[in-house]
């Protein structure tokens, strides 16, 4: 078996010290070391965005980064991004919005829509639509999502 | 009577008739009435004392969950057709 | 009548309609939060102490026999803990079962699970392993040494049906509706539907259209892989928690590959990522019970990787379709002929029969025959796919009846509200319909805004479709515990894909007269209610919903009998309104009565269903798309749909049911397709190269949910899932043809497979001399 390696990282805003086997990604450090299985396997291959997570800020599918990659970097999931038990206003519109189906996609696509918001916190829905060609849903045809995004970001403007 | 729509791949059972008057109360008493006129059609739409696999009876528009057991009125129209019960691919 | 919302979503709607106070509004789901924050738990997710990881090992051959499986070297490597092979499944008998879900070969059932003597497709299961985690079992799978004899691939209706065509399977024989043929074949099945004279009906015709058409092979797509985690106990008894559709689907396959009881295997349903017809057959889940057993019952886990989703899963028959329509001068079909030859994949089973039935349903029609034919070839084994067989068939139909339509210088919505089927005209199986909404979406289409505005442009085009889907009712089971403080916690085993729980517990809350909230709907496992057919075939919400409506009729009475008691006055003086139990001058509101009913006694109700009277479903679509004459990319301009719902219980999961098969019926119309090579090899097993639509390739979905109660139903629910699939690639198909001047006959449109249409047909148009110039 290979020999473990710690990594010292920030995760959702707590230091953290976690063990890994080099090869494995981070995103199968932070579901099977870590517990935190918000983050999704879709394709394993950067295509879907189940597993989208920010990285120093940066989004990034966590599938394709190795876990001792984040070394001394600040990582954000899912989990991170209801803040003191509220949630953040995309997890509101999405349920006011019915933008899930299945839920499998939805970790995701919030990731990745609070990202988008960060970068740009007056998309058209072009913009939106760009912005999330990198996560795949399989059951909504996207119409709900993109309203749910364009309404957040209207609610901030 | 009954009239009872021949599937088209049993219809050389029954000189090439489309629908035929069959009595019974039941599927399996319409079923055993069209065996005496037609010989060897209730072995093609019964087995093991049940409609064939993958198939189904269909009284006045609605498929039959009781199968052989359904009851059949005077004036039902009957059809027997491939199963399109349930969620796998050969039947859905 | 209709329901129009082209905003899409709004927030949660103050009151429902038409008297109803819960029917009709968009409450939250409750599995809402935990789906946002990334709580819920998936198949995947599954984590328990000294859980295993499982592997499979796959043939990477299309068609071949498995001669020997020497696995020593595998079993040598530290950390693997069992190994399994067909070898380890009991001897699986060649016989047809009807397991509740339709009629299944059990051989064939047990050796897709794991292969044995042959392998029969890229990615066929052949061994599988389990270890302390998922890196050493793939290692160790790839120590396992197989010895395989080529055989030659059979890979598309042509190739099973040529007259020296490899054989898959020795004991198969053509059954003909019970005839069963002589000889060794591929072509498992043959059936017909056929009344009226279709010789006279062709020689009536003024105009005759007679075209055949190829599609391929696609997936369902969901963006969950398949994952199941077995625990087999020393006691023998058997847990499995999995992904599926149907957590009773599971326990039968299960139990009839293993054969054992039901009464051994309990099945949890997780959180499913989504399914589309494609979990209901079972995979990893009889090998992680397998791989449990023989180390040491200790729990394993196993999840698919993508590519083996694509390869070994799903998908659904690619197909080759002919189709001939004829009509008179007033343009009246006169008849109609459609052949379907549909690629089953390694094991009997194409949805031919299925796509028959869709095939021409929209139309009302004398003379007709449709002939099915179920191909076995070396791809994996199909699955349902939303509306199973409809796309393919619709594509074909409504090209055939578009250019029917503009030869006979029609509009194609009046050609089709001319033709459409309505009450007691007959479906191609011969049934009569009772009350439909077909032509009521042709109308909603042909009167809406986008029918109505111009589109200009060169390389821009409109085109419309139309399509039927049969639904299903099926088993339903559910309870009901009446909580002391007003509360129902509902349960029910239809598992929750796109907001069924919210559909259901809504008709539960409208039946009590009491709020959605005041409903707990839960998922239980196989242990916890009777059985209970899959979330498929578009029956949940009409099905279980049902189920519900008589739990809460059953509560309610139950909770009038006691206050009667109570009271001390007759029970049919007791009235219920407003939430308010009522008589004479006492009166109670219904959570303090919930109370006072369970002084002396709890209080549960359950009910069994299995409703026969589901009524089929349409739509018609109508979309506008520009061709990039350089590339041939086809970009979707706007898409509307009309879809007869019956009742929208929650309209924004209705509304999210068309948008999302829309989506996937583009994604099958414009690029999705299996591409293998010569020797049957799957090329394209990832997500990058499987292109399913994304955000960007889609515009925003206009919806006019059409609302003819389903007059069966107590609140009149139709079944909304599937049929939204079926129009969108004659609609696609028959836009191309307005941008183009081109006849597309065969899918995906691909840029491809379209600007080589578009060069034949400029070569062709330049090889033609001008009149008069000879």
């Amino acid at each position: 078996m290979a020999k473990k390696i710690a990594v010292e990282t920030t995760i959702n805003g707590e230091e953290t010290i976690f063990l890994c086997e080099p090869r494995q990604t981070l995103l199968e450090a932070l579901r099977d070391n870590l517990g935190l299985i918000g983050s999704k396997e879709g394709c394993g291959n950067g295509n879907c965005g189940a597993c989208n997570v920010l990285l120093d800020g940066v989004l990034v599918n966590s599938c394709l980064v190795l876990s001792p990659e984040i070394e001394g970097r600040d990582v954000v999931t899912i989990e991170g991004i209801a803040v003191d038990g509220e949630l953040h206003p995309l997890q509101q519109k999405f349920l006011e919005h019915a933008s899930l189906q299945c839920g499998i996609c939805t970790p995701g696509f919030i990731v990745s829509a609070k990202a988008l918001l960060d970068e740009n916190p007056d998309p058209s829905e072009h913009d939106a639509r760009l912005w999330l060609a990198g996560n795949l849903c399989r059951c909504t045809g996207y119409d709900k999502i993109v309203r749910a995004v364009l309404d957040v970001a209207e609610g901030d403007a | 009577m009954a009239q009872v729509w021949i599937p088209p791949l049993m219809r050389s059972l029954t000189g090439g008739q489309q629908i035929v008057e069959a009595e019974g109360a039941t599927v399996r008493e319409v079923v055993a009435a069209l065996d005496e006129f037609y010989p060897g059609i209730a072995d093609r739409i019964v087995e093991e004392g049940r409609i064939r696999p993958g198939w189904t009876v269909a009284v006045d528009g609605a498929v039959q969950n009781r199968g052989l057991r359904a009851a059949v009125g005077p004036e039902s129209e009957v059809h027997f057709v491939p199963s399109m019960a349930g969620g796998q691919a050969s039947t859905l | 009548m209709a329901n129009t919302n082209p905003n899409g979503s709004g927030g949660r709607a103050a009151n429902g309609q038409n008297g109803y106070k819960v029917i009709g509004t968009r409450p939250v789901r409750p599995d809402g939060v935990d789906k946002v924050t990334g709580r819920a738990v998936y198949a995947a997710d599954v984590q328990m102490t000294g859980l295993l990881h499982g592997f499979v090992l796959r043939s990477p051959h299309a068609h071949a026999y498995i001669r020997s499986i020497d696995t020593s070297k595998a079993e040598a490597l530290p950390g693997v803990r069992a190994i399994v092979t067909a070898a380890d499944l009991p001897a699986a008998e060649d016989k047809i079962e009807d397991l509740g879900e339709g009629a299944i070969n059990l051989k064939h059932l047990s050796d897709n699970v794991l292969a044995d003597e042959k392998a029969l497709y890229h990615g066929h299961a052949v061994a599988g392993v389990a270890a302390v985690n998922p890196h050493i079992a793939r290692e160790a799978a790839e120590l396992i040494e197989v010895e395989y004899e080529l055989l030659p691939p059979v890979m598309t209706v042509d190739d099973a049906l040529a007259d020296d065509a490899p054989i898959l399977l020795d004991g198969l024989r053509t059954d003909s509706m019970g005839e069963v043929g002589a000889e060794p074949t591929n072509l498992a099945s043959f059936f017909r539907h056929q009344r009226g004279d279709l010789d006279a009906g062709f020689a009536a015709a003024e105009q005759v259209v007679d075209r055949t058409y190829r599609t391929e092979t696609v997936h369902q797509g969901y963006i969950e892989p398949h994952a199941a985690t077995a625990l087999h106990s020393a006691d023998g008894q058997i847990t499995i928690w999995t992904s599926t559709q149907g957590s009773f689907a599971v326990r039968g396959q299960v139990c009839e590959i293993l054969q054992i009881p039901v009464s051994r295997l309990k099945v949890v349903p997780t959180e499913i990522g989504g399914g589309f017809g494609g979990k209901i057959n079972v995979y990893v889940e009889p090998v992680a019970v397998l791989l449990s057993q023989k180390a040491g019952h200790e729990p394993v886990k196993i999840v698919m990787s993508r590519a083996d989703v694509l390869a070994a899963t799903g998908p659904t028959s690619g197909s080759n379709i002919r189709v001939k329509m004829g009509a008179d001068a007033g343009g009246k079909i006169t008849a109609a002929l459609a052949e379907l030859y549909y690629e089953a994949g390694a094991y009997p089973g194409s949805p031919v029969g299925a796509a028959a039935n869709v095939s021409l349903a929209p139309y009302a029609l004398e003379n007709m025959q449709v002939d099915g034919y179920d191909i076995v070839v070396n791809r994996p084994r199909s699955a349902a796919y939303r509306a199973p067989g409809g796309t393919n068939v619709a594509f074909a139909v409504e090209s055939v009846v578009d250019e029917l339509a503009e030869k006979m210088g029609m509009d194609p919505a009046e050609f089709r509200i001319l033709n459409g089927a309505k009450e007691n005209d007959r479906r191609p199986d011969g049934l009569q319909y009772a009350r439909i909404g077909h032509i009521e979406t042709v109308e909603s289409i042909r009167d809406s805004e986008h029918y109505q505005s111009p589109l200009e442009g060169k390389y821009r085009g409109r085109g419309i479709a139309s399509g039927y889907w049969n639904n299903w009712g099926g088993q339903s089971s559910a309870t009901a515990v009446l909580n002391p403080d007003g509360t129902v916690n509902l349960n029910e085993a239809s598992t929750d894909i796109g907001g069924t729980r919210a559909s259901i517990a809504m008709q539960l809350a409208e039946a009590m007269d009491i709020e959605y909230e005041q409903v707990k709907a839960r998922v239980v496992d196989t242990d916890t209610v009777s059985y209970n057919d899959v979330t498929g075939g578009s029956r949940t919400t009409y099905s279980t919903g049902l189920a519900a409506y008589n739990l809460g009729q059953q509560l309610k009475e139950e909770m009038k009998r006691r206050l009667a008691d109570h009271w001390d006055v007759p029970a049919e003086n007791i009235s219920y309104e407003d939430g308010v139990f009522e008589a004479g001058s006492e009166s109670m509101p219904f959570a303090e009565a919930a109370g006072v009913v369970q002084r002396d006694e709890p209080l549960m109700a359950s009910s069994t269903v299995h409703p026969q009277d589901f009524g089929p479903g349409f739509s018609t679509q109508l979309v506008d798309v520009e061709i990039d004459p350089e590339t041939g990319k086809i970009t979707i301009l706007r898409y509307t749909i009309a879809q007869d719902v019956g009742k929208a219980i929650h309209p924004s999961y209705v509304e999210g049911q068309m948008q999302g098969g829309v989506a996937q019926g583009i994604g099958w119309a414009i690029n999705e397709e299996y591409i293998y090579d010569d020797e049957g090899h799957l090329l394209n097993a990832s997500l990058l190269d499987y292109r399913m639509p994304t955000a960007l390739d889609l515009p925003m979905i206009e919806t006019i949910m059409v609302e003819v109660p389903h007059p069966a139903h107590p609140y009149g629910v139709r079944g909304v899932g599937e049929v939204n699939i079926v129009p969108p690639a004659g609609a696609v198909a028959n836009a191309v043809y307005a941008a183009t001047g081109v006849r597309m006959e065969k899918l995906p449109i691909s840029p491809a497979n379209l600007l080589e249409a578009m060069w034949a047909k400029e070569a062709e148009a330049a090889a033609e001399p001008v009149p008069g110039d000879d």
